[in-house]
């Protein structure tokens, strides 16, 4: 079996915590880059697919050459070889023009499942795995709790407002994991310093044979035009319960003069 | 003269509360470029929603009335919303931006050249004759203005709550059944079945006017009892923190935040809850926020229109108490 897992390279949301909330120069160059803690559910459900069917797992970054990184931490979980693409013609790609990469690169691969986050911890689109499974013509089996690979099927529980539906599907197949799939365990010592000889091959948009015109900035179907600072927000009314649950009171009729009640 | 589509989601035979949001605001943005509106219903139930699609702003109703809109995974979605694209010759989709409902749009994005821009929270038509959507990133910091290019189809996905639904009075709107054909792609991936665990009577925190929401505070599962009660009383919907979650006590899909669910009601509540970056990131664009919360540093004050440094197992069952007698 072969597994495929594309994965991210995201600003640390955490990073952001020790920024003052009343001083808003966030500098972005400045906040620690980091394989998008989504991904760790991917690389996480991939291992297992290792350990209980054998499977051989690549692992999938577009982006520029100072994420590999990421690439390398990714692999340190025990995964076998890495794929880089890398192309200053990406730059400023929207999520169909990201998808549009990943689907190439997957074309030139073998694979029974590509195993993707729902979403990115920065972008926060969830487009990518759909699109991914359009351009290859495969099923997409995003939002997955659950998740077993069978002699050519795969069964997902597919997370959703009200609980989850039970899918099937023939293989190969584009499958994405929420969070509570699973516990990701942390690299070992060993897995960290095997990391850093598995194979990483990076290539460009030439390479794939992507022509530059479908991806970057200039070639998004949709583009930011404006950035803001989210409005600063009025200090609130804070008051302190004496223990009895009095200030309760005082909540309630906050509540009812904004008319919640 | 135009028409837009708006792309219904619905449950148990009932348009979704986002839904008559979307048609709504389709509705008044369609005045004023004098295009008009029609609903896309996919699935059985639409002849018993018509009325009701209409009164929310539907001039016109495209439905496919097959079982196999959601008897396999998202494709005959994608392939009958395509149908209704080409019937009727439009150039924006409104739709959800909910999780399953979003990659509908992803792949008939991919299929007709479309642009997509989700979580959506506001809208105005822009020079060009293109939209200019407003949503907010970076867990509510920034706020961005985007739009999709000319020559490409605009799909835009729209936030919870950010539009209100108002009924216009007009009555049903004329019906189109598509005519379907499904490729044998579409029909790869079975929906064997469809298990429904969450509460029937409480609203889905994604679309509740007020979500109130428990952390590890709470110090055990036992606890999100109070949270519930207090819900109850409220009509609310109720949410967890990644600790709660994480500790078992409350289910994950409930999960508010970076890795869970992005909610914006018009009061959020929450309680035991410090306010973690990651949480806020899932609940600060909510309209009201209201913090419950015994550590006066909890990081959650600072963003608090309202809040009560107290433990919460006094506050929150008073609070209760208090509402009931209020309502009384
Ligand atoms: C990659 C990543 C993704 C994450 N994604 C999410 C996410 O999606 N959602 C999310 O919520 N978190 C997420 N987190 C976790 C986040 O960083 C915090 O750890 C989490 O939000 C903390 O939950 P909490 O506020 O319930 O617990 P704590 O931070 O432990 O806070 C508990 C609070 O309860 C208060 N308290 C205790 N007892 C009482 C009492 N009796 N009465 C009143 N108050 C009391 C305490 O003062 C404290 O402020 C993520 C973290 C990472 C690293
Ligand atoms: N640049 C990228 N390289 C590889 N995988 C990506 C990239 N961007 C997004 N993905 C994958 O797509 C998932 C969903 O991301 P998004 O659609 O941005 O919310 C992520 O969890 C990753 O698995």
């Amino acid at each position: 079996m072969k597994v495929l897992v594309p994965v991210k390279r995201v600003p640390d949301t955490a990073g952001e915590k020790s920024f003052d909330p009343n001083d808003r120069t966030v500098d972005r160059e400045s906040v620690e880059s980091v394989l998008c803690p989504v991904n760790e559910f991917a690389i996480e459900e991939a291992v297992r697919l290792k350990e209980n069917h054998g499977a051989e797992v690549t692992v999938l970054l577009v982006g520029p050459e100072s994420a590999q990184p990421v690439v390398r931490k990714a692999l340190s979980y025990g995964l076998d070889a890495g794929l880089q693409i890398t192309d200053d013609a990406i730059a400023g790609s929207d999520a169909l023009g990201t998808a549009r990469v990943i689907a190439k690169a997957l074309e030139g691969q073998e694979f029974d499942v590509v195993l993707f986050g729902n979403q990115s911890t920065d972008a926060r689109t969830c487009l990518v795995p759909a699109a991914v499974a359009e351009l290859l013509g495969l099923p997409s089996l995003t939002y997955a709790r659950h998740l077993e690979v069978g002699e050519g099927k795969v069964t997902v529980h597919r997370e959703h407002e009200e609980g989850w539906d039970v899918v099937e599907s023939t293989l190969p197949a584009v499958v994405s994991v929420v969070e509570a799939i699973n516990e990701p365990r942390y690299p070992s010592f060993k897995g960290i310093m095997a990391a850093k000889s598995k194979p990483l091959e990076v290539s460009s948009l030439a390479d794939l044979g992507v022509e530059p015109d479908q991806v970057g900035l200039a070639n998004a179907a949709a583009s930011v035009h404006e950035v803001r600072d989210r409005p600063p927000k009025e200090a609130g009314t804070i008051v302190e319960d004496d223990g009895s649950g009095s200030a309760a009171a005082q909540l309630a009729d906050w509540m009812v003069e904004k008319k919640f009640v | 003269m135009a028409e837009v589509l708006v792309l219904i989601d619905h449950a148990d035979g009932e348009p979704r509360k986002l839904s008559l949001q979307l048609l709504t605001a389709a509705k008044q943005l369609a005045e004023d470029s004098g295009d008009t509106v029609a609903a896309v219903w996919l699935g059985p139930g639409a002849s018993d929603a018509a009325e009701r699609l209409g009164s929310f702003g539907a001039d016109k109703l495209y439905h496919w009335d097959s079982d196999d809109a959601y008897g396999y995974v998202t494709l005959p979605q994608v392939e009958a919303l395509e149908a209704a694209l080409e019937a009727s010759g439009a150039d924006t989709l409104f739709f959800a931006s909910s999780n399953h409902v979003k990659d509908v749009a992803a792949r008939l994005a991919i299929r007709v050249g479309a642009g997509v821009i989700t979580d959506v929270t506001g809208l105005a038509p822009g020079d060009d004759g293109r939209l200019v959507a407003t949503k907010e990133v970076f867990g509510g910091e920034k706020i961005t203005e985007s739009s999709v290019a000319a020559d490409a189809k605009q799909f835009i996905g729209i936030a919870s709550n950010a539009f209100a639904a108002e009924e216009d009075g007009s009555g049903a709107p004329e019906t189109v059944a598509l005519d379907v054909e499904l490729s044998e792609a579409a029909t790869a991936a079975t929906v064997v079945s469809v298990e429904k665990v969450a509460s029937a009577d409480r609203p889905d925190i994604g679309e509740a006017a007020i979500v109130v929401a428990g952390g590890r505070g709470l110090g055990d599962e036992s606890k999100f009892g109070l949270m519930e009660q207090l819900a109850d009383v409220l009509g609310a919907g109720v949410g967890a923190s990644r600790a709660a979650t994480d500790a078992g006590w409350y289910p994950h899909r409930y999960q508010i935040g970076q890795t869970g669910r992005t909610i914006s009601p018009m009061l959020y509540i929450g309680a035991g809850i410090s306010g973690a970056i990651q949480h806020r990131a899932g609940m600060q664009t909510s309209q009201h926020i209201v913090a419950i919360n015994k550590d006066p540093e909890a990081p959650i004050f600072q963003i608090a229109d309202f809040g009560v440094v107290g433990d919460l197992n006094q506050v929150v069952p008073k609070l209760t108490e208090e509402l009931t007698s209020r309502k009384g």
